[in-house]
């Protein structure tokens, strides 16, 4: 079942105002660039996006808020985004904060046909507010729902035509679940080669999650914060 | 009166061999650099490895490999990476034996404040909420007053909660205290820190039992 697109403009066909999408990666690592620049050159608008982080000023999906393209960002932690935070604090953006590991599990729930689940991250606090809470095991746990997108745009290291996906390093991080509850899901590969000369023991995401595949151009992979040893 | 990395290095007197430790962005992580001879410790990062290594050489740079405070790293052999649901399962699923993490305020109860100032600064909670609710045990490194001078260990947090009921030692620049169900207790002084040093910057219920010894460091 052939997947390929010829790019990033194929990528994003279908991408409307007003439409969920969501975006792998953990800050700029694992970002699907190519569509996240296409879409920053589309003048599509009031984007509700799921995403661990909003990018940082002028990359990533910093490029989608400079554009005021995005109307409610969800994410995890948002440090390191001027723009946003003054979007934020202005009142332009809308913003749900949720922790990291609910964030992916209700990816995963999402793809998985797993309406809610109990979870005891945030118990207590103001994440809390609203939900319903429950005890388990002497440990109070609150009901967090799946989430799903019109569109997940993920980045992979290696793909096949057929959507079968392998990640590398760090740069899996979120994008294997939300690969799952995209509505549409558009993989973007630094490398794409036949169906059938991928190992099949290696695979990370089945090709069933995907909808579009291509091979990405001129990655940046940005640093963000450059550390090393010298000895 | 301990620097960051006498912190750190008191803290790392806290690990056992064979630990899976997650350690937070800051001071938590210096606390890699004094991991005692002969305990053997695995650093989980969660955003997708276990088995984290030093920051890597010029030469070892690879943009894909990065921990969770986004900085470069390196990998140990045997390591292993995974996505940010199975990361939490492990988080969640109380397979990683201890947590250390950076905080803003700590309530005498164990409550931890750390990822928002209303009106202020808001950043997010990361994945501090899930390891909060679900390690086994949890050490707060932390400063032992802001930086106006107030106490950060109170009767109760005014900031907004990250988790309750959760934390279980603090190590400070001037102390290690257990939160136990009767208040903050005293454990040990930093070198060249009095009892009424540490009573005057402890805002909740302080307990002293004894002679308090100071850390050894060494």
């Amino acid at each position: 079942m052939n997947k390929t697109i010829l790019g990033p403009q194929e990528a994003i066909q279908g991408v409307k105002d007003n439409m969920t999408l969501m975006f792998g990666g953990f800050g700029l690592c694992g970002i699907p660039e190519n569509c996240i620049a296409a879409l920053s050159k589309s003048g599509i608008k009031n984007l509700s996006c799921i995403s661990n982080n909003a990018g940082v000023d002028q990359f990533g999906l910093g490029l989608l808020l400079q554009n005021k393209q995005i109307k409610k960002m969800t994410s995890s932690y948002v440090g390191e985004n001027e723009e946003f935070e003054r979007q934020m604090l202005s009142g332009e953006l809308e913003v749900e904060l949720i922790p990291q590991g609910s964030l992916a599990e209700r990816c995963r729930a999402g793809g998985a046909g797993i309406p809610a689940f109990f979870t005891p991250a945030g118990f207590g606090t103001e994440v809390a507010l609203g939900k319903e809470v429950r005890e388990f095991n002497g440990k109070m746990h609150i009901l967090e729902s799946w989430l799903i997108a019109d569109f997940a745009f993920v980045k992979a290291w290696k793909g096949d035509t057929d959507g079968n996906l392998i990640y590398k390093g760090t740069a899996r991080n979120f994008n294997p679940l939300m690969a799952m509850a995209g509505k549409i899901t558009v993989a973007e590969v630094e490398e794409l080669v036949p169906a059938g000369s991928l190992d099949p023991n290696q695979i990370h995401t089945p090709g069933i999650f995907i909808q579009r595949i291509f091979q990405g151009t001129d990655y940046e992979k940005r640093i963000e914060n450059r550390t090393i040893r010298t000895i | 009166m301990l620097d960051k990395n006498g912190i750190a290095k008191r803290i790392a007197q806290e690990l056992k061999d064979g630990y899976y430790v997650n350690l937070g962005i800051g001071i938590p992580t210096l606390v890699a650099n004094y991991i005692p001879k002969g305990i053997n410790v695995v650093l989980q990062s969660e955003n997708g490895l276990l088995g984290m290594g030093p920051f890597p050489l010029e030469s070892e740079i690879d943009p894909d490999i990065i921990n969770a405070g986004k900085q470069t790293i390196t990998t140990v052999p045997g390591s292993a990476f995974f996505d940010s649901a199975l990361s939490f399962a492990m988080i969640r699923g109380g397979h990683v034996h201890l947590t250390v993490l950076g905080a803003m305020e700590v309530s005498e109860k164990g409550d931890i404040a750390n990822w928002k100032i209303p009106g202020k600064m808001v950043k997010g909670m990361g994945g501090a909420m899930d390891l909060v609710a679900s390690a086994k045990n949890i050490i707060v490194a932390m400063q032992h007053v802001n930086k106006a001078g107030e106490s950060k260990l109170l009767p109760a947090c005014t900031l907004p909660l990250t988790g309750t009921q959760c934390v279980k030692k603090i190590v400070t620049e001037l102390a290690v205290l257990d939160v136990t169900p009767q208040g903050f207790k005293l454990l040990e002084r930093a070198p060249g820190i009095s009892v009424d040093q540490i009573k005057n910057a402890t805002k909740g219920k302080l307990i002293i039992e004894g002679e308090i010894p100071e850390m050894n460091l060494n």
